[in-house]
């Protein structure tokens, strides 16, 4: 893990640190501000799902990024959590509990990390690809359990609750929308600050230390089982809340929230936004709220878009969109970045004719497939495309083979221009560390 | 008493599919440190692909032929995106073949649709193998293929199928194959050398990669022999990847991760506990009430302990999992601890 990067050496001043004021103010206002400039319904739903999102793959990354724990079964917690919440929120409609429904999220917290103790006992006994199996195990199991106890996890039809409970406090019912997107916005920040918080701690240092070289850590002293374990049941108390945050905003909780799916979009997620960086989850979770609400309307082949985009983002940058970026602010900030624009236009431009060719071409098989009953002809933005005769097939493959050919010429180029960039920034770098 | 006879070979046929896949599966694992996550959709692929040749040659050229273009693809995705992550470590290794088998799910679908396909045992392989009769005097006969209905008006028949049987086979035979190849020809001593001793048999002249992509190519093909006949005798469907996967992994934890051994007993155990259970229709209340404790089915556990065996039997390979991993961590055969 890298050291705590100043966000800028101007910012700091003693005894503030103005630069991480600025950042996590920024942060804040962007969470609560959101809800309140954007009313539309469409916008609402975004938002407050972006919120949940994070919170979860931030969670998710205290175990893949921090811990180097691959889980296959993430899910699990913010589930369970999520139903425990919902529980309690019909519990406290039924006045037999009194528990206020801005704290349900912590309900949902609690059940999780009691459910990453119990079970993390027996997933964090083993790393690496044991551990990524054993967890992708544990979730089925849990999955078979949700239909086999319908007295819990409610059968198909799920657990539906009421979030508006007894009387306005202050004038605040969580019926509106905006309340709970305010809500949710609300804990969205304090989870990310407490998660931020431990990766600090000395216990966030050991864990990293778990992840690069756990047979030294056991040599000074410490366990690394209890020290993944530890870090499994914090993630767990965190997917937990978002679980409970997740109960409260759709008021149903079913039995697919702890299924393997959603725990797959979880890793795929996070990993696409960077799990290098301690705010690479975040866009992860942005973009997850993108891909499931937006895209998918969009289109039918967004699974298929997304596993492509995976693919191609574990092969060209393992560190996801983060590690872009962070790497583009190190060229910014040694003067290197704006001899790149130039490449990136090209890389840009070449990238869109073939994606736009390749979408094309897939478009049109899943329209073959899915709509036939409303003849060959379709709308592929803006144009009007036969998906039965050759014309529009050869189109798209020549302008996706014309598009690939010049993204892999601006590619190898790009490459060669990189890597002297990089060897050069080594090079001032190591003679600023002699001098 | 015939029936559970029967029950035993279903779980057995289970088993043994269990185990083609859980041998390639092994053998890229120990050898590439690879958990091949796309294994299962190597399966699925094995189906369908089977199923479209068979629709067009035949079952016999679709055996041969399937295996063979999903051997080719694995080796190909070896090739151009595994070798490429190899240096990002494991974890980028994993989630590579998670990448390709959410891709193998959408393609399938995309390909041959949503709905299951009717790939249906060839004509030599319909019907019953043998047929157990138990007359009414209480003697039993095994009649081979289906008894007439002459003699089951008056005697309890339990036909065993054809397609269970071929499997077994099949799977004894490539057992069988996979064992002769790996200790006698030549190139399998070079892949069990390069098991432990990589850089010692590229020093003497191998080209390891090339071994690599091949062990890899030869255990996706393993999965699409599976998926062809596995294929015929259950569902072929989209959400046959899946119910496969997560037990094909369980299999190898519960086996021990590398041990061919391990991963036999594992699927042959996991084979029997997902089948035969589903016959036994009582639950831990009735056995509570049996022994004397007939309130055992109410107040806060009861709805758990009112659940059938029947009921629970999905569950029984993970509970097996969390069992062995407290007891025996390393799995019921592995020899590494990580």
């Amino acid at each position: 893990m890298s050291e705590p990067r100043p966000a800028s050496p101007g910012f700091r001043f003693r005894p503030w640190n103005l630069g991480r004021w600025l950042v996590w103010g920024t942060y804040a206002l962007v969470l609560l501000g959101a809800p309140l400039a954007f009313t539309s319904s469409l916008a609402q739903t975004l938002i407050s799902q972006a919120g949940i999102a994070i919170i979860v793959c931030l969670s998710y990354n205290l175990l893949l990024g921090e811990g180097g724990m691959l889980s296959f079964g993430h899910a699990v917690y913010s589930g369970l959590g999520g139903f425990v919440a919902i529980h309690v929120l019909n519990l406290a409609s039924a006045g037999a509990l009194h528990w206020p429904v801005s704290l349900i999220p912590l309900a949902g917290g609690l059940a999780g990390l009691f459910f990453a103790t119990l079970l993390g006992f027996v997933t964090t006994r083993r790393a690496g690809t044991t551990f990524a199996m054993i967890t992708l195990g544990i979730g089925e199991l849990v999955w078979s359990m949700s239909l086999m106890l319908p007295e819990f996890f409610g059968g198909e039809g799920g657990v539906t609750g009421d979030r508006v409970v007894g009387k306005a406090v202050l004038g605040v019912t969580f019926g509106p929308q905006v309340q709970v997107s305010l809500l949710i916005g609300a804990w969205c920040w304090a989870c990310t600050a407490a998660m931020f918080a431990f990766t600090r701690t000395p216990l966030g240092r050991l864990l990293n230390a778990v992840r690069d070289n756990p047979e030294r850590v056991a040599f000074i002293g410490f366990s690394p089982q209890r020290v993944r374990w530890i870090a499994f049941m914090v993630a767990g108390f965190f997917a937990g809340v978002a679980g409970g945050l997740a109960a409260l905003n759709f008021e149903i909780v079913t039995a697919e929230v702890v299924g393997a799916p959603r725990s797959g979009a979880f890793l795929l997620f996070t990993f696409l936004g960077g799990t290098s960086a301690f705010f690479g989850p975040i866009i992860g979770g942005v973009l997850m709220v993108l891909g499931t609400v937006v895209l998918s309307q969009l289109t039918k082949a967004w699974p298929l878009y997304l596993g492509l985009a995976f693919l191609v983002m574990v092969m060209a940058a393992p560190g996801g969109i983060a590690s872009l970026v962070l790497a583009n602010l190190r060229l910014a900030a040694h003067g290197r970045l704006r001899a790149f624009g130039r490449l990136y236009a090209a890389l840009a431009a070449s990238g869109a004719a073939a994606l736009a060719g390749a979408s094309a071409m897939i478009e049109m098989v899943y329209h073959l497939e899915l709509n036939q009953a409303l003849g060959p002809m379709m709308r592929f933005g803006g144009l009007a495309l036969d998906a039965s005769h050759a014309p529009a097939w050869v189109g798209a493959a020549a302008l996706l083979a014309a598009g690939g050919i010049l993204f892999e010429v601006a590619r190898r180029r790009f490459r060669v221009r990189w890597d002297e960039a990089q060897v050069d920034i080594g090079r001032v770098l190591a003679r600023r560390e002699a001098a | 008493m015939d029936q559970a006879a029967i029950d035993l070979l279903n779980g057995l046929s289970a088993g043994l599919l269990l185990f083609m896949l859980g041998a390639g599966l092994t053998l890229i694992f120990s050898m590439m440190g690879v958990l091949n996550f796309a294994h299962a959709g190597f399966y699925m692929l094995g189906a369908y692909v089977g199923w479209s040749i068979a629709c067009v040659a035949g079952f016999g050229p679709a055996l041969v032929l399937a295996p063979l273009a999903v051997g080719v693809a694995g080796a190909l995705f070896e090739r151009t995106c595994l070798r490429r992550v190899h240096r990002h470590g494991h974890v980028a290794e994993l989630l590579v073949t998670f990448g390709l088998s959410t891709l193998i799910l959408e393609l399938v679908q995309l390909v041959w649709g949503r709905a299951a396909v009717p790939f249906d045992p060839p004509h030599w392989l319909a019907g019953p193998a043998f047929t157990l009769v138990r007359a009414a005097e209480g003697g039993l006969s095994v009649v081979a293929g289906a008894a007439p209905a002459t003699l089951c008006a008056h005697a309890a028949c339990s036909p065993f199928p054809a397609t269970r049987t071929f499997v077994m086979a099949v799977a004894l035979a490539m057992l069988l194959a996979l064992w002769l190849l790996l200790t006698r020809t030549r190139i399998g001593l070079v892949i069990q050398a390069a098991l432990t001793h990589p850089r010692m048999v590229e020093a003497l002249g191998h080209d390891v990669p090339r071994v690599f992509m091949l062990v890899f190519g030869a255990g996706c093909a393993l999965a699409g022999l599976a998926g062809v006949i596995g294929g015929m005798t259950f569902v072929t469907e989209p959400a046959m990847a899946a119910a496969v996967g997560s037990i094909l992994f369980v299999v190898v934890v519960v086996g021990g991760m590398g041990s061919l051994v391990g991963a036999f007993v594992a699927s042959l155990l996991v084979g029997l506990l997902q089948t035969v259970p589903l016959t036994v229709d009582r639950s831990l209340a009735d056995a509570l009430g049996a022994l004397g404790w007939p309130g055992a089915g109410e107040g806060m556990l009861g709805p758990l302990l009112r659940l059938t065996l029947a009921q629970v039997a999905p569950i029984l390979p993970y509970l097996l999992l969390v069992l062995v991993l407290i007891v025996r961590p390393r799995g019921l055969f592995g020899t590494r601890d990580e």
